[in-house]
């Protein structure tokens, strides 16, 4: 007898997460994904961009909250405002490039609609004529770009929320609003700037894939071993004939040194929200001229002791969920934009941190060429499982998805799920990520 | 005209190297001091200091080819085969010891049973050696950058 293969709905959402794993569909499930927009993305604070990718008045970026094209937007004001990428007359996208200067006010292509930066119609072709005995005009509501409904700026990162209910950002972020305040802090003016370029990289997968991998510390040795070991090979041979290789060689050698046994030596910390820390590890702080150079800068604006607090903040990843990476320590970040059940965009840019040398943007640069372009080292080997995991998890091979390693172990320290001594490569960040998302899901 | 047949042998044989998947003769082109670049953006005039999709001198070629090799290398083990052609062969400017190179390739991927075109321009700074061209430079505009990454690029294109 054929079986039937169309998902089983009327199960309760409840049912697909369990305390120690999550049934397949999660991931697989088109309907499940439409409600995962609605429920999630549509309703909690999601990040836009940095403040710096639009300096001037009218500068704008698109950017997909969702399912909604949204464009954010420097106003007159200064202010940086989120709205929906559309002309409210008859629904044209008002921007149709990713990124650019709107001028003084946006223009619909259209029938040149015009709007201010904060969504209000500025005019209409013979409005007065056009709709004498209309209730539409400059004061009607439904003739200006709809706004999204709060947006929030944190140390200069712009997020929105398209709900007008929820926590406010600082007390979403909670302890992981550290992502921004690591990266900041780094910075001897106490702020970064984008580097105006983003790499966005389409993973063949669902979108919680990559946020459950991005704190999954048994996974690096096995899967970069191939790039550890050619790294820590040449990396020795310049060491012979040079003394001293770059840093970016043990960033990337570290995936073949630091094996598997070791990875149980992290923590991961999980939040509430979904959010998790995991500690670091490549040890980033070398005695070579060039740190030795930056540490004096930031003791210059900080003073010693401060310095060593900044410098001692060991961070190697730090989730925001539902979308957002941060690596603080080298200033970058990877935001997720789900395109659609096994498609996912993700915009990794790089900062700069303003007042340190410029040897220290070289460094990390290094690492965002290295790890995050298109000709990666790195993340290619995990954009191949990504892949294979959907198509193993789209087959009827088996219903259930495992999370229990360390499983029991956790310790419960406040609203923090911490992972107990040697459990660092436990999969608590994968059952917090799922805790999170039940909650999310089950709110109406 | 020699030449212009001269450079066009060396960029046939370069593509040549890669097709037939000859990683170190290929790494050996390059001189010392060389470097292999295509930057994330058309308008970047150098490698040094912007993002680059790669930007890599003779070290990181070498750890690219090792990690390639490895067997454990996940994202290498499907079939993959490319095929290049190049064209449009323009001498920019050439002096005695050095050539400055233009011209536009066209590769066919195959990996797993998907076929993609990748194409753009290279750009290539070749000095004369004793033992032949050897490049300084090798700048690679590729079209398809400047859309989102559909795609992984594990080897030089």
């Amino acid at each position: 007898m054929l079986q039937e293969r169309v998902p089983d709905l009327s199960r309760r959402l409840s049912d697909f997460v369990e305390p120690d794993r999550v049934r397949r569909e999660v991931y697989t499930d088109p309907a499940i994904f439409e409600l995962e927009m609605q429920r999630i993305h549509e309703r909690v604070w999601i990040y836009c961009g940095h403040e710096s990718q639009v300096p001037k008045t009218g500068d704008y970026y698109a950017v997909q909250i969702g399912r909604q094209p949204m464009v954010m937007v420097r106003g007159a004001d200064g202010k940086v405002n989120v709205l929906y990428n559309r002309c409210p007359h008859r629904g044209n996208l008002m921007v149709g490039d990713r990124q650019g200067s709107s001028g003084e006010f946006f223009r619909c292509s259209y029938h040149a609609w015009t709007f201010h930066h904060d969504g209000r119609l500025r005019s209409i072709p013979m409005m007065e004529s056009g709709y004498a005995g209309t209730p539409y005009g400059k004061d009607h509501p439904d003739c200006s770009m709809k706004r999204a409904a709060r947006v929030e700026n944190y140390r200069g990162f712009v997020f929105a929320s398209l709900s007008p209910e929820g926590p406010s950002l600082k007390e979403f972020l909670g302890e992981a609003r550290v992502a921004f305040d690591d990266m900041c802090d780094r910075a001897p003016q106490g702020e970064v700037e984008v580097v105006p370029n983003c790499f966005r990289v389409i993973q063949k997968s669902n979108w919680k894939i990559f946020l459950e991998n991005q704190l999954d510390a048994l996974h690096p040795s096995v899967t970069h071993q191939s790039t550890g070991r050619a790294a820590h090979e040449v990396e020795k041979e310049i060491e012979k004939k040079t003394g001293h290789a770059p840093l970016s060689y043990h960033m990337l050698s570290a995936f073949a040194t630091v094996t598997i046994d070791k990875w149980d030596n992290f923590q991961t910390l999980n939040y509430p929200h979904g959010h998790c820390i995991l500690t670091g590890y490549m040890g980033l702080r070398p005695k070579d001229p060039d740190t030795l150079a930056y540490e004096k800068t930031l003791v210059d604006a900080y003073g010693h002791k401060r310095m060593e607090e900044i410098l001692g903040v060991n961070i190697h990843h730090v989730l925001i969920y539902p979308g957002l990476s941060v690596q603080s320590p080298l200033q970058q970040l990877r935001a997720v934009r789900p395109l659609g059940v096994d498609r996912t965009l993700t915009e990794i840019w790089h900062f700069r941190l303003k007042g340190a040398p410029e040897a220290i943007y070289r460094r990390s640069l290094a690492y965002y060429n290295l790890v995050n372009s298109p000709a990666t080292l790195v993340n290619a080997d995990d954009l191949e499982n990504f892949w294979k995991c959907h198509q193993g998890l789209s087959s009827e091979g088996g219903d259930w998805v495992s999370f229990a390693r360390h499983f029991g172990r956790d310790i419960q320290n406040g609203e923090r799920v911490e992972t107990a001594a040697n459990c660092g490569t436990s999969e608590a960040p994968m059952r917090n990520q799922m805790k999170a998302w039940a909650r999310y899901m089950a709110a109406q | 005209m020699e030449l212009q047949q001269e450079v066009e042998q060396f960029l046939y044989r370069q593509s040549e190297l890669l097709d037939t998947k000859q990683w170190q003769a290929w790494i050996d082109l390059f001189a010392d001091d060389g470097v292999y670049w295509m930057p994330a953006d058309p308008a970047h005039k150098h490698w040094d200091g912007v993002p680059s999709i790669f930007a890599e001198d003779k070290n990181l070629m070498a750890v690219r080819m090792k990690r390639v090799l490895h067997p454990d290398a996940w994202s290498q083990r499907p079939l993959w085969g490319t095929n290049h052609v190049v064209s449009n062969t323009i001498i920019e400017s050439y002096d005695s010891s050095e050539v400055i190179v233009r011209s536009r390739f066209h590769m066919m991927e195959l990996r797993r049973d998907d076929v993609r075109h990748f194409a753009g321009a290279y750009r290539h700074h070749l000095r004369k050696t004793a033992e032949g061209y050897r490049i300084k430079l090798q700048r690679v505009d590729m079209t398809n950058a400047q859309a989102a990454y559909d795609y992984v690029l594990q080897v030089w294109v």
